[in-house]
């Protein structure tokens, strides 16, 4: 089929920030799909609820001040995530890096205090139809942040190799927003699992 | 951000034209020879194939299971099939025709279809595409695999507990089926989010909203509809498998648990997986409807909104399945409505394809013959569906054959009969070649008669009493001459499928040239080559109509100043499709044949023990590394 130009796009830039992204919708893709999983978990757990006159089962509920700690060490953490967006935006190197460490460490304390809640929990996940929800929903949330913590750790050593320009800044403000996606889920999960059965 | 940066020697299809333009621009966009480079392979058309050609194996798989089923019960008391190989093939069919065909296939043509429908040069995300078609082919296998070994899942395709519990289902055939949700779910959800993403950012320049072409505003919606509902059957599984596990109590009474947790966990998914596969058909049906009505498609807008509207809606009938379960009657008043309004927008969608054929100038090829037949089952299907919308008739036929009829007349009618159209409208793109109309007419009558042979007397049979999943009967019933008939039908139908497979063969090889637009078609596909080139178009189309190929004009408006070096195509916006940036595609790589191997050994693993979770976690998480870190490459540098 014969062609006619109408327009030269050689002047546009090769990548971009935020929802000029391609990245950035993928992103928000995977906040709905993970976004939905936490939804169902915790309308199986309110759906237990509802069956069970006897909620918890029996069971004290988990301590709340690991998961209070986790909460003001993620409503924190907003702000070093918002300048490390920020930073790769402004394609600003040094303070990418600097960002990246401080909040690949916030991931691992919170992944720590994770771990050292699961051992101090009443319950197991076989104890009863309650344990098994509160494990599945800790675990969920674990995941998340394990994740995080992961990708968080493999970028800032990306941003110290000869790799770290260009697109990768882009990549650093995906990994910002992903975060965000961590501490909202957290909120509902952190009333639901320590304030919801002592109600 | 590299504005306009790129290197001045960096060669444009600007300096190009022609002949050495398509050599250029295919041998940095082409797939290689070797065995490496086909396991790397990102090109969407090559991915498309594959996961087109996989479909349709584990379809004919699932049908010689329907076969046998057939001859089983084509008499009372027959001694063929033991009731345990029937409990595991029944499972296997229905496992296989919904989570290993029915919805990857149509996942898989708008693999295919959706790049180049929207005018780009590969899917987004293609690297996660070829990991998505991997922990397929892997997955379905897994399945397979298992059946031969007797350890086929036996639990229905639905896997209700306690059934399917710890305490009910002993050995590894309910994990078998749980962690195959779990491969073909995480196939899906991927595939879901490249195709959003393709169509949100790399449509053509000028493809605003109201220019996408309805097949492409269908698989849209069904990507939406997959990354809602599928997390529900993910949770589902895991649950599951973690009750046989590790010993949770998701389900079970005795401490806390519930067995119809199970149910509305799994129908929340359930329900929207038959739109799931439902819509692309109607996507399909547009497109077919449109070219060869020669006129634009009537209602474009009311088509686009009843999409959307049945994707909405189709999350809010999910308790029709359990109206025997024992649903506060109010529930089940509420999900009576919602199931009978669905028929309005499916309705909708029905008139306006009508009015369409009805004001065109109709070209009667097989593509339509099949829509055409689409309409007449479809309908059909749809009617016993408003039937069994109502609590007192559900009542009365549920577990029956009626329902089994029913289902098969909306699901083969509605996907596979438009999915057979599909082929055959589409073939000649994908092959160069026109499939043989002689033999495709002969397909279609032989699956319309094999299909309502097969398939009606089921009302019947179902309104007599006979239940579903049972594997004889005695002969005092009164059931026998109708199951010979449909038993009959059945080998009649699977007889066209035969002939269908011959006609894919002998035209893939010898069929006539097709040249790039055989039908005269009007949307973009149908602007380059058939089979298109690696890199789809040579210059990237600018859409000024919905149907740019039926604008009267000499020659096509193209956008020009990408690299013909390096892997670039048009990122665009949002609704208007504003060309916004010049984006590098990733090349091929091993890394997700690779992860998708790590993974496979994780997932299958996990079904004998829960450490395989954590160590196999550390093994994706070096293959996820190995596959993201940069290798140098000008896409990874920019």
């Amino acid at each position: 089929m014969k062609t006619h130009p109408v327009e030269d796009l050689s002047h546009l830039p090769t990548y971009g920030f935020g929802a000029q992204s391609p990245m950035w919708w993928g992103t928000l893709g995977l906040f709905a799909v993970e976004g939905m999983g936490f939804v169902l978990v915790i309308g199986m757990y309110l759906y237990l609820w509802f069956i069970n006159p006897a909620w918890p089962l029996g069971v004290t509920p988990p301590n709340h001040w690991p998961g209070m700690l986790i909460l003001l060490i993620l409503l924190a953490s907003l702000w070093p995530n918002a300048a490390t967006e920020r930073a790769g935006r402004e394609e600003d190197l040094p303070n990418c890096r600097l960002l990246l460490i401080v909040m690949s460490l916030v991931a691992v304390l919170v992944v720590g205090i994770r771990f050292y809640e699961f051992t101090t929990l009443h319950v197991l996940w076989d104890t009863n139809a309650y344990g098994s929800v509160v494990w599945f929903l800790l675990g969920l949330h674990a995941l998340h942040v394990i994740t995080d913590a992961g990708d968080t750790i493999v970028l800032t050593v990306l941003m110290f190799t000869r790799h770290g320009h260009g697109k990768r800044f882009s990549d650093v403000s995906d990994n910002a927003f992903y975060w965000y996606f961590v501490v909202l889920t957290w909120i509902p999960l952190y009333l639901l699992i320590y304030w919801f059965p002592r109600m | 951000m590299s504005e306009g940066t790129a290197s001045a020697a960096e060669l444009r299809d600007t300096d190009l034209d022609g002949p050495e333009l398509r050599a250029r621009l295919a041998r940095t966009w082409g797939t290689g020879q070797g065995l490496i480079a086909r396991l790397s392979t990102v090109d969407h058309k090559v991915i498309g194939k594959r996961y087109i050609v996989t479909t349709f194996v584990f379809l004919f798989l699932g049908g010689l299971l329907a076969v046998a089923m057939r001859l089983q019960l084509a008499r009372p008391e027959s001694d063929l099939i033991g009731p345990d190989l029937y409990n595991q093939i029944f499972t296997m069919h229905g496992s296989t025709m919904m989570f290993l065909f029915a919805v990857p296939v149509m996942e898989a043509m708008a693999i295919y279809l959706v790049p180049l429908m929207v005018g780009t040069r590969n899917i987004a995300f293609p690297r996660l595409n070829a990991f998505s078609y991997w922990i397929f082919l892997f997955g379905g296998s897994f399945l397979w695999i298992a059946f031969v070994l007797n350890t086929g899942p036996d639990v229905g395709w639905f896997a209700y507990v306690p059934l399917s519990g710890p305490e009910f289902g002993p050995g590894k055939r309910a994990d078998v089926w749980a962690q195959m949700i779990t491969f073909t779910e995480v196939s899906a959800i991927l595939v879901a989010i490249e195709i959003i993403t393709t169509v949100f950012k790399q449509r053509a320049p000028g493809m605003s909203l109201d220019r996408i072409p309805i097949f492409v505003w269908a698989m849209l919606v069904v990507s939406f509809v997959v990354l809602f509902s599928m997390p529900a059957v993910m949770v589902a599984s895991t649950s599951l498998i973690l009750d046989r596990l590790v010993g949770t109590h998701f389900f079970n009474p005795a401490e806390g648990g519930d067995a119809l947790l199970w149910q509305h966990l799994f129908w929340f998914f359930g329900h929207p997986e038959v739109y799931i596969i439902f819509l692309p058909g109607t996507g399909m049906v547009a497109e077919i409807v449109t070219t060869f009505s020669r006129r634009p498609v009537f209602g474009y807008l009311a088509l686009v909104l009843s999409l959307i509207a049945v994707g909405f809606l189709s999350f809010g009938l999910w308790v029709h399945h359990m109206f025997v379960a024992g649903v506060p009657q109010l529930g089940a008043s509420f999900f009576t409505a919602s199931s009978m309004l669905i028929a309005i927008p499916n309705g909708v969608q029905i008139f306006c394809w009508i009015t369409t054929l009805a004001t065109g100038r109709v070209v009667v090829r097989t593509p339509l013959l099949f829509v055409l037949g689409f309409f007449v089952i479809f309908v059909l299907g749809g009617m016993t569906g408003v039937m069994v919308a109502s609590v007192p008739i559900d009542t009365q036929v549920h577990d029956t054959y009626f329902v089994v009829a029913h289902f098969h007349y909306v699901l083969i009618g509605g996907a596979v009969f438009p999915l057979l159209g599909a082929v055959y409208y589409w073939f000649p793109k994908i092959t160069g070649r026109m499939m043989s109309e002689r033999l495709g007419r002969w397909h279609f009558w032989l699956a319309f008669i094999g299909f309502n042979l097969a398939f009606f007397p089921m009302h019947v049979l179902g309104l007599r009493g006979m239940p579903r999943r049972v594997y004889t009967y005695g002969p005092e019933l009164g059931w026998t001459d109708l199951n010979l008939l449909v038993s009959a039908g059945s080998l009649v139908l699977a007889t066209s499928f035969g002939l269908f497979a011959w006609n894919v063969v002998r035209s893939s090889r010898s069929g006539d040239p097709a040249g790039p637009n055989p039908w005269g078609a009007g949307t973009l596909e149908w602007a380059t080559t058939s089979p298109p080139q690696p890199h789809n178009f040579d210059r990237i189309p600018a859409v000024i109509s919905r149907e740019p190929l039926w604008t009267p004009r000499d020659s096509l408006p193209v956008v020009t100043g990408l690299s013909v070096e390096n892997r670039e195509l048009v990122v665009s916006t949002l609704t208007d499709a504003r060309p916004e940036l010049r984006e590098s595609s990733p090349e091929p790589s091993i890394w997700p044949f690779i992860t998708a191997i790590a993974t496979t050994i994780t997932f299958v693993s996990s079904i004998f023990t829960p450490w395989a979770a954590v160590w196999g976690s550390a093994l994706i998480a070096v293959c996820v590394i190995g596959w993201f870190w940069p290798k140098g490459s000008k896409e990874d540098e920019e």
